[in-house]
Formats: C-alpha cells, sequence, structure tokens
C-alpha cells in the first residue's frame, strides 16, 4: 500500500509535470518544436545561457576549492562564521538575490551613476546576470567540498610533504584525485542552477528578447505571449538539461557511494 | 640491545616548547639519540609525545628550543627538505595510488635535476616492496590492503626517499594483538638491516621496552625519564613510570638510619633512598613467601587461582589486599586461603611521599 | 635520568624565535593558507556580503516610519501573509508525503524503485520556470488535473490552491532527503524488539520510529518552508497574482522594483529574510528539543 501510494505521489506531483513539458512541446508536431528551437530569439537565450553558466560555474568553482582548503585544512578563529556565510546565500529568496545587484547597480543604486557617466552597464546587461547567477550558486562546490576534505583530514597532505613534495605539487597529485568526484559533483549542481536560475536573473535581466533573455527567461516571455508550443519548446530543453543532471548525479553517487557529501541536495 | 649503535650524536633536541592555545603540549624537552638508535617515546595520551614526533618531522613549529640533526639546525628546514621518513598512525597512504605509486612517490616528485630514470624508480620500489615483503601486491590500491600491509606499505614509501631519520606514530596502534607481535620483531629485524636511526612514540610500555634502544618516558609534556629499557625498568625515576612501566603495588614506609620500615617489618633501605615518609613501590611477581614465622611482612592470603604456569595470590596486607604473582617453584607449599604468610618484596623502590 | 647524554648540562636557548603571541593561523605546515582563504575572504565578500549590506542598508533612507508604512501597506502585507502561510501549510503537507516516500525508498524493493529514488530529486533538478508553466498547464480549468478539480468545484490553478501545489512540489525532496538517511540509520533491532514485546505496527510506528527521526522530521520542513517563501520562479505562473489574493511577497519587490520604489523593494526583501530567520531559530529550538526527548 505504501508502494501504491508513493508511487501515486511521485507520478501525480513530480512526474506529470516532466511529461506535460514534452506532451505540450509536440502539441503541434515535430516541425512546429524545431521552427520554436531554431528562432534567432531562442537561440541567442541558449546561447546568452551558455556563456553565464560558463563564466559562473568555474568562478564559483575555484571559489568553493579555495574555501574548502582554507576551512579543511586549518584552524582558525571565525571558522564557523565563515561556514554560515558561505551558505547564507542558500536562505536568500532567488529574487533577493536579483534585488540586491539591482540597489547596488541599478539606475538609483548606490553605482549606478557613477556607471552611467562611464556607460557602463550592469544591470540590465550581460554582467548582472552572471553577478545574480553567481550569488544564488555560490554555496555548491564549496558545500560539496569542505564536508569531505574536513573529514579526509591532512595527513595525505602532510605525508606528500615529508616526502619531499611541494605545495603546489602535493595540491595537484594529492588533494585534487582526492576531491575529483566531490567536485564533479558539485560542478554539476552548480551548473544545473546557473542555467536553470529564473528568480534571480528575471530582476536584473530587463527582459530584452535576443539580448537579456536567458533561457527560462525566454521561456517566460513566450509563456506570457500565449506562445505555448515555443515556451514549452524551450522549456523542453532546460527539462532534458535536469534529466541529464539527475542522470550523472546519479551514476556519480553509485561510483562514489560515500565518497561524495551527499545528503544535503538544493 | 644497544648492539648497533654506536657514539655519534644523531639528533639532538634541546629546551623544546610547544603550547596550542593554553595548552602547553610540550615544556622544555630536551633529549639526544644516537645515530642508528632505535628510540622510543612512551607516554600516556596527552604527554606530548606525538606533538614531538611531528616537530621532528617539521609538521610542528615549537614555540622555543632547539632541532639539531648531524649538526645541522632542524627547525629552519621546511618539512620537504628535512628528509624524515615519516610513518602516520593511520598510515596516510594516498588513497587513489598503487602501493608502487605510494612507494615511489617521494622519487617521482623530485626536482626534474634529482629525479632518479623510470627505471631506476621501478628497481627502487621492486626492492622495497621485497624489503617489506609485499612482492606482487604492487599494482594494488591501500583499500584492498590489510592493516598490517598497509603499514608495511607506509614504511616502504617513507623508506624510499632514503631518509636520515625514520619517525613513526603509534605505528603498531591500528594493528590487532596478534599482527602486532609479529610486525614487532619484523620492524626490529628491518631496522638492523637498514640501520636508519628511529624515533617511534607509543603508549605501549611492553611496546617500547621490547623494541627500542633507550626509552623516553614523558608525562603532561615533560621528559621524565630517559634510558635503556632494562633501566628505565629497574629502576624507575618516579612513581608514575613505576606505575606505567608495569603492575605495582604501593605501602606507605618510613626510611630512617638506613633502615626501611614498612608496617611491622624492617629491612636495609635501599642505595640512596629518601629519608623519612616514603612511598614504597613493588611488582607484584617480585616478592618472596616465607611462613607466618618467617621475614617480611604479615599477610592472610584471601584467594588463590592458578594461570597456566602462574599463580594469583591475593593477600590482605596491612587491611590492603594486593593481588601477587608467583611462578610454580617459588610458591611455598600449602598456600590456600586463610594462611597466614609473611611477603618480602625483593626489589622496592622507595620514593618521597609526594 | 641514567643516561649519560641526558646527564650533559644542557644550554637554554635564550632567544625566542616563535613568540607566543595570538596567531591566526594555530598550527599547520601546509602551504597557502593565506592564499586560499584571501581568496575566500575577498570573492564571499564581493558577491555576498557587499549586495547584503545593501540590502540591510537601503530601507532606512525611507526611515523607520516609511518601512513601517511599507509593511503595513494592506497589499504587502498581505502577499506576505501569502507567501509565509502557504509556505508553512505546504511544508507541513510536505511532512506525512515525505515521509512516505522515504519510507518506501528505505524500507521496500520493488521494481523501479532506483527510478523512483532518482525522479526525487526532480525538483531540485528541473528549472523553476519550467515547473512553474508545467504546473500550471496541469491546474489550469481546461488541463489534465485542473479539470477534474473543477468538476468538483475547487479552482486549483489561479488561486492559493495553485500557489499551494507549486510550493509541495518544490519542498517534497528536501523532506525526503532529510528523513531517508536517519531511517536508514534508524536501528532495526529496536524496531524488532517492539515488536517482540508486543507492540503492533502502528505502535511500532508511533512510539519508536517517529520519535527517531521527529528532528529530521522537522529539519526537512524547515529546508522546505525556507526554500518556499524565497519561491518565485514555479509560482507565479500557477498564482494567478491578484493583488490581496494570490499575489507573493517576491512578486511585490519585482513590482516595486519596476516601479523604481528601491527602498520599498529592499524593504520587504528585509522583512522576508527577518520573518524566515525569526522561523527557522523557532523550528532549530524545537529540533534541539525533540533531538534531546528521542536521547532521553
Amino acid at each position: 500500500m505504501m508502494i501504491v501510494g508513493s508511487a501515486l505521489a511521485m507520478a501525480g506531483l513530480i512526474l506529470m509535470p516532466l511529461v506535460v513539458v514534452f506532451h505540450d512541446a509536440f502539441a503541434e508536431g515535430a516541425g512546429r518544436y524545431l521552427q520554436a528551437l531554431t528562432e534567432p530569439d531562442a537561440i541567442a537565450a541558449v546561447k546568452l545561457t551558455l556563456l553565464v553558466a560558463a563564466i559562473s560555474v568555474p568562478l564559483n568553482a575555484a571559489f568553493g576549492v579555495a574555501a574548502a582548503w582554507a576551512i579543511s585544512k586549518f584552524e582558525f578563529r571565525g571558522k564557523s562564521v565563515l561556514l554560515t556565510l558561505i551558505d547564507l546565500p542558500f536562505s536568500i529568496s532567488p529574487v533577493v538575490s536579483g534585488l540586491v545587484w539591482v540597489l547596488l547597480f541599478g539606475a538609483q543604486g548606490w553605482l549606478g551613476p557613477w556607471l552611467l557617466e562611464h556607460d557602463a552597464k550592469v544591470i540590465f546587461a550581460v554582467p548582472g546576470l552572471v553577478l545574480a547567477t553567481l550569488l544564488v550558486t555560490f554555496p555548491f562546490v564549496a558545500r560539496e567540498l569542505i564536508p569531505l576534505m574536513q573529514q579526509q583530514g591532512a595527513d595525505e597532505e602532510a605525508a606528500a610533504l615529508t616526502l619531499g613534495a611541494s605545495g603546489l605539487t602535493t595540491f595537484l597529485r594529492v588533494t585534487l584525485p582526492n576531491i575529483k568526484w566531490a567536485l564533479l559533483y558539485g560542478v554539476l549542481l552548480c551548473n544545473a542552477r546557473a542555467m536553470g536560475e529564473f528568480g534571480a536573473v528575471s530582476v536584473v535581466s530587463g527582459h530584452i528578447r535576443g539580448l537579456t533573455n536567458t533561457l527560462p527567461l525566454h521561456v517566460e516571455v513566450l509563456y506570457n505571449d500565449y506562445d505555448s508550443v515555443g515556451a514549452f519548446a524551450a522549456a523542453s530543453i532546460l527539462a532534458g538539461l535536469g534529466i541529464i543532471t539527475l542522470v550523472l548525479k546519479t551514476l556519480l553517487e553509485w561510483r562514489v557511494s560515500g565518497g561524495l557529501a551527499g545528503g544535503r541536495k538544493h | 640491545m644497544a648492539a648497533n649503535t654506536d657514539d655519534t650524536l644523531a639528533l639532538e633536541i634541546r629546551g623544546i616548547s610547544k603550547q596550542f592555545g593554553r595548552f602547553p603540549a610540550l615544556k622544555d624537552v630536551s633529549l639526544q639519540a644516537r645515530d642508528k638508535e632505535f628510540l622510543a617515546l612512551l607516554g600516556p595520551s596527552g604527554s606530548g609525545k606525538t606533538t614531538l614526533l611531528r616537530v621532528l618531522a617539521g609538521l610542528e613549529q615549537p614555540d622555543t628550543g632547539e632541532v639539531r640533526f648531524g649538526g645541522e639546525d632542524f627547525l629552519a628546514l621546511p618539512v620537504r627538505q628535512r628528509k624524515v621518513g615519516m610513518v602516520f598512525q593511520h598510515y596516510a597512504l594516498f588513497r587513489h595510488m598503487t602501493v608502487a605509486q605510494n612507494i615511489a612517490f617521494g622519487l617521482t616528485v623530485r626536482k626534474r635535476s634529482e629525479k632518479p630514470s623510470r627505471a631506476e624508480i621501478k628497481d627502487r620500489v621492486a626492492h622495497l616492496l621485497e624489503l617489506v615483503q609485499l612482492e606482487g601486491l604492487e599494482q594494488r590500491f591501500p583499500s584492498q590492503l590489510s592493516g598490517g600491509q598497509r603499514q608495511r606499505v607506509a614504511l616502504a614509501r617513507a623508506l624510499a626517499i632514503e631518509p636520515k631519520m625514520l619517525l613513526l606514530d603509534e605505528p603498531f596502534g591500528a594493528l590487532d594483538a596478534q599482527v602486532r607481535r609479529e610486525l614487532r620483531r619484523w620492524l626490529r629485524d628491518l631496522h638492523e638491516r637498514t640501520g636508519v636511526t628511529t624515533v617511534f612514540v607509543t603508549h605501549d610500555q611492553e611496546e617500547a621496552l621490547d623494541l627500542a634502544d633507550r626509552v623516553a618516558i614523558l608525562k603532561d609534556g615533560q621528559l621524565i625519564q630517559l634510558g635503556q629499557p632494562n633501566e628505565v625498568y629497574e629502576q624507575p625515576a618516579t612513581p608514575f613510570v613505576f606505575d606505567f612501566l608495569g603492575q605495582a603495588c604501593r605501602m606507605p614506609g618510613l626510611v630512617e638510619g638506613g633502615r626501611l620500615r614498612i608496617a611491622d617489618w624492617e629491612s636495609e633501605a635501599p642505595k640512596d633512598a629518601p629519608q623519612g615518609a616514603v612511598e614504597v613501590f613493588f611488582r607484584p611477581d617480585e616478592v618472596a613467601f616465607a611462613p607466618a614465622d618467617g621475614a617480611g611482612l604479615a599477610a592472610e592470603v584471601t584467594g588463590v587461582a592458578q594461570r597456566g604456569p602462574d599463580v594469583r595470590i591475593d593477600c590482605r596486607i596491612e587491611g590492603q589486599v594486593m593481588e601477587l604473582e608467583a611462578h610454580g617453584p617459588t610458591l611455598p607449599p600449602g598456600v590456600a586461603p586463610g594462611l597466614s604468610v609473611r611477603i618480602k618484596p625483593l626489589r622496592p623502590m622507595v620514593y618521597p611521599v609526594a | 635520568m641514567t643516561d649519560r647524554f641526558a646527564a650533559a648540562p644542557i644550554v637554554r636557548p635564550v632567544t625566542d624565535p616563535w613568540p607566543r603571541r595570538a596567531r591566526l593561523v594555530e598550527h599547520s605546515i601546509l602551504p597557502g593558507f593565506k592564499l586560499s582563504l584571501g581568496i575566500t575572504l575577498i570573492y564571499l565578500s564581493l558577491i555576498v556580503l557587499l549586495p547584503l549590506t545593501a540590502l540591510a542598508v537601503r530601507p532606512w533612507e525611507i526611515g523607520v516610519e516609511g518601512i513601517l508604512r511599507t509593511l503595513t501597506d494592506p497589499r504587502v502585507a498581505a502577499a506576505l501573509k501569502v507567501s509565509f502561510g502557504i509556505s508553512l501549510a505546504a511544508a507541513l503537507v510536505n511532512a506525512p508525503l515525505g515521509l512516505m516516500l522515504a519510507w518506501t525508498l528505505t524500507r521496500y524493493r520493488f521494481p523501479g524503485r532506483r527510478i523512483m529514488e532518482a525522479l526525487v530529486d526532480l525538483p531540485f533538478a528541473l528549472p523553476t520556470a519550467v515547473a512553474g508553466i508545467a504546473l500550471t498547464a496541469i491546474y489550469a480549468p481546461n488541463g489534465p488535473l485542473g479539470a477534474l478539480f473543477a468538476k468538483i468545484g475547487i479552482k486549483t490553478a489561479y488561486s492559493p490552491v495553485g500557489i499551494f501545489i507549486a510550493l509541495v512540489f518544490i519542498g517534497l525532496p528536501f523532506v525526503v532527503r532529510s528523513i531517508q538517511p536517519v531511517l536508514e540509520d534508524l536501528d532495526k533491532d529496536v524496531e524488532e524488539a517492539a515488536q517482540t514485546l508486543g507492540a503492533n505496527d502502528f505502535q511500532r510506528v508511533l512510539h519508536v520510529v517517529i520519535p527517531a527521526i521527529g528532528p529530521a522530521i522537522l529539519s526537512g520542513v524547515s529546508l522546505a518552508f525556507a526554500r518556499a517563501v524565497g519561491e518565485y520562479g514555479s509560482v507565479i505562473f500557477i498564482a494567478g497574482n491578484l493583488p490581496l489574493k494570490t499575489e507573493i511577497a517576491p512578486l511585490l519587490i519585482v513590482i516595486k522594483l519596476e516601479e523604481y520604489d528601491y527602498a520599498g523593494a529592499a524593504t520587504i526583501g528585509l522583512a522576508m529574510l527577518a520573518i524566515s530567520f525569526g522561523a527557522l531559530v523557532v523550528m532549530n529550538i524545537a529540533q534541539i528539543f525533540l533531538a534531546r526527548r528521542g536521547r532521553a
């Protein structure tokens, strides 16, 4: 009975939206579907989404590695405060994560007038999208790495040093191989969120078609224009991204059971 | 035991102190080790022995003091230039590398000009595997090895860099009793063959006394006694050392005019015994039994238990029940509960009352 | 000291090369501390702290009075009530729902379990906008389930019920994933012991299982709640966004921004943060209380 109930809940609540996306995307046939995806605005949105992710994911990954190194290998005061601050973006509404950048760089933001003077644009432009995405996906990699590296301790690194390895060699040949799967896992989740983020980027984007619309925003615009097939076609790409993420994530979890911090997903 | 050490000083540690926050881990520790010596740092947990070992490795910097090795200022050298082979308590093997890669690591990370060729490294690894008796396991990963095998890989990895000194942190701590004993002999043999000055940390007195050329006993960050195993066992410098190195019976006593009095029994006081009220320590198996009208401490037998060749005899002496031990031949005939006997400690140690 | 080497007079070092001062790093010989901590702090300041400072500071431009006026504005108050109220309802409904799923996944072996296991995370992996339009399509009056509900007179999409459904959807994985590991670790022995003592299934679950996983349920519920309060993408399509009725607080922030009322937008943002924080503190206290009772 439990299983039936669970299966019903899964199907009705969770699986059905996924089915609907593809069903409605192909409501008027494959031709219309392809047409919706190949129109210039859609292609521009895909490109912009990739660009934003390509900038923000590596930055947050590099930060995650640095933060995890500092936190897990050293003892210093204020560590728990630092950990809390790193987690902070998870508890902020995506809209607020966009809002704060407008408060800084918007027309009436602190730095708005200065930007205007120098003819630079952050809000309603790509830099704003990147900043909003950075804030939203900030903790992903760090949160995967920190518990794992804390659990691994610093013994292997110490051993490498006594054997004559330099700091960099130790990091590249001892630390990095030990965390590669967790790093990949964190990057995967970070990327999924970066490409799918809606609330934060919607605040800073300005919804300029072909210019500042990422794929999720493109979905919104089409949907509000009552272009159901177009909206769901674009959504199907994002849903595909979600499925690929889930599959890779599951594979990674099987591959390194226990080697991941796991259990905490966002 | 000290057969293969000569009198050249290798390691000199002077006045090392180290504080972790408010906790003093080491307080003004000084000791020396001879070339090729096998030195044990023995103490209960929290005694500072591991910290001292990590200072030698360069994994900790002391607050004050000096460490010299072969006359060279060791503290001025960073870890990677000290060339000490360290075997960590939990081995710290690189889990993503094979046994062979682990052993070769110290060679492959050398500067290009000093790096041995591939063939040389391979030879060296093969030789070391043979030395630690792990031939055929070179392609295994650490997770596929038993505890004892891991320990030997860690040792081979440390020896690969041809260390000036070998440091072992609780080398048998994570192994079960059987493997422990085997490896102990084997490690001693290995030391005879390689002749590397070795310092090892342990909390197991039996291990330290059995293996080491000399034993340094630490407590609360201070060096209490340093000496050869038989010296420290037979002449413990303090009650703590006496207690730590084996079973102990303790009784109050009095030293006056070269005589030691315990309860109603008087005997000649040990040489250099302090005057006045003292604490007398003796080992439960270093006693002689005599009939009730003989010489010694008046005692009443309360229990007898045969344990293989030894017999445990519980005696009440001065209202205090003590578990004594006797070997078959030394046992007086007719010992049974209720019998009155005399007990004579054969080698009592006398310490001033704390 | 019986050793003749140790008996040699020892010269006390006069210099103190490592003066005992308060050090940031207690001890470690690994390199890269300053570099990695430096990167961490600078990056954290730029991406998180600086923007959040703006959020904390800007509301005060309109003074305490302005803040109060903004928050007591009927539309804002209604939006906050909608956001927090429906979020709480959704999070609470997720408790039994999540427990059922977690129970099924840990206690039964059946075909398709692994797929179900992976699919639990779909709400995490599916971009919120996609979930939003898909849920709307399902629960709209002409959608497959919406039509069903309409027949029995319940309006789902474009009503508070729609918001509730979306928030249940996005919150469910938090609850399942919080409970699951605890349920897996739960000692089968304890349950079996209860069984041998004559407890029936229901009593067993009520007296043995629920107390043990109580803290985990609560933790999952608070995570789901926190996420739901801030949720935007999956809600705005299905909500209908009628002022005073189905307008959520994040949407009001967007509207204020479009009106260039930065201080007003920041006020709502800060208020949301403050209320969420307060709610989390309460839940944490409850969790500690539960955990203590579970141990006793």
